[in-house]
């Protein structure tokens, strides 16, 4: 008898977690994109946020506001931008679930992802 | 042959210790050099590294001494496009460059351009450096910084500065008795990665230098560094390793690259590396700053850290003399 109450005790705590964390998910560090649109800002040779979870048929936007041009492009080949000098903008239109990482192509150092859900 | 006044800023003499037996004290070269900011010279003349000030004593004595085997400029990153604060006029600085030139005691036979010529390879940013660079009256060899190469995998870059090059921009030519080869390592830059030459263009580097005698004294020039400066801000040639193993027997090499915006000099071995200043604007040195871009001086400072870099070779030495020197 006990141990069915155990077992059952254990499981609406589970439950009760899930749903505290279900609740309570605070926004992840990186960026959650609003609804009026996602958008990075590329600045001091960063991606600002450098991790960005957007729902699919998103657009994306990255404004350049460093005073050096960049180069959005990513790791497959899938999109490229032209070069961004300070305060041009690229976007793009992601319509696929995934996770897209992208890099600067003049900066290889500077990299940044997409997560699409 | 006329004297030339010697202002030996270590009285001690700068050669102290013979270890290769060859004359070169490369520390002491490597003390010459590290004030040759200043506006010195170090010239291996007859085995033995001497230092002159640049200074007016120089001056008409100067003139009329032929130092002998092959004096060249280099000049780097003129970003002709650039209008920052940092620098509003790359026109007026890279101009400065070229009346330094023009004002070089000994006139440089050619000039040497590591990239980085233009800021957004637009047409306008081209012509406007040729037109600059006219003045010097000089022959100019150019290979493409990551701002030459933009829009089109540096197809314009290659119509404009090099036509009979092979693959991305790579080459090579004798000029007495010197070896200059012009690499690229701009292109197809991979995320996370450095600059990368490529597997083409190394096995184009090691037919390039098979026939070579190893005394002949070699110069390659490339845009990013071809050694590990920095790598946190891509300073630096990922397969560069590979292309120094072709040249390992041979008695000099030098290295001259752009990129960064600032001198640094290193000697490993027989290889000499060193980086230029820009003509354009400064970048922070190595960690001193968030990222490696522009850097703001006081306007009065600006002239003083940019400027072009002076290289002397003397026949049948090792070493070349490099010295760079600022535009004020």
């Amino acid at each position: 008898m006990r141990k069915r109450l155990l077992i059952a005790g254990s499981t609406v705590t589970v439950a009760l977690t899930i749903a505290a964390l279900l609740v309570v998910h605070p926004t992840p560090a990186r960026g959650q994109a609003s609804a009026s649109g996602a958008e990075i800002r590329v600045d001091n040779f960063t991606f600002s946020p450098d991790t960005l979870t957007v729902q699919v048929n998103s657009t994306v936007t990255w404004v350049n506001k460093d005073d050096i041009p960049h180069v959005i492009a990513s790791n497959d080949g899938l999109f490229k931008s032209k070069a961004l000098d300070t305060d041009q903008k690229y976007s793009y239109i992601f319509t696929k679930a995934g996770t897209y990482p992208y890099y600067c192509s003049i900066h290889p150092k500077m990299v940044g992802k997409i997560v699409v859900q | 042959m006329a004297k030339i006044k010697l202002v030996d800023p270590n009285p001690n003499g700068l050669i102290q210790h013979d270890h290769n037996h060859d004359g070169i004290d490369r520390r002491g070269f490597l003390k010459c050099m590290a004030w040759a900011g200043t506006g010195a010279l170090c010239l291996v003349e007859g085995g033995i590294l001497r230092s002159f000030a640049l200074g007016t004593q120089m001056g008409s004595e100067a003139k009329s001494h032929k130092i002998g085997g092959l004096t060249f400029v280099q000049i780097s990153d003129s970003h002709m496009g650039f209008n920052k604060p940092a620098n509003p006029d790359v026109i007026g600085t890279l101009k400065a460059a070229v009346d330094k030139i023009n004002a070089l005691p000994h006139q440089p036979e050619f000039i040497l351009h590591t990239g980085d010529i233009s800021h957004l390879s637009n047409p306008e940013e081209f012509d406007t450096v040729d037109q600059i660079l006219k003045a010097t009256n000089k022959e100019i060899f150019f290979v493409p910084g990551e701002h030459d190469v933009l829009n089109d995998d540096g197809k314009m870059f290659r119509e404009r500065y090099a036509k009979n090059a092979k693959g991305s921009g790579w080459y090579s030519f004798d000029k007495n008795g010197v070896h200059f080869i012009g690499l690229v390592n701009v292109m197809n830059l991979k995320a996370g990665g450095l600059g990368t030459l490529g597997t083409e263009q190394l096995e184009w580097l090691e037919d390039d230098v098979r026939h070579l005698k190893s005394s002949t004294p070699i110069v390659v020039f490339a845009h990013i560094p071809l050694w590990t400066v920095y790598p946190q801000w891509g300073w630096g040639t990922e397969d560069s390793a590979q292309a120094l193993s072709y040249l390992k027997r041979f008695a000099s090499v030098t290295v001259l690259n752009g990129h960064i915006h600032q001198t640094m000099q290193k000697v490993e071995g027989n290889v000499t590396f060193h980086t230029a200043f820009s003509t354009a604007f400064v970048q922070p040195a190595p960690g001193k700053a968030d990222g490696p871009g522009p850097l703001k001086v006081p306007a009065d400072q600006l002239r003083s850290l940019l400027g072009i870099t002076d290289v002397n070779y003397i026949q049948g030495r090792h070493a070349l003399a490099v010295v760079d020197s600022s535009l004020a």
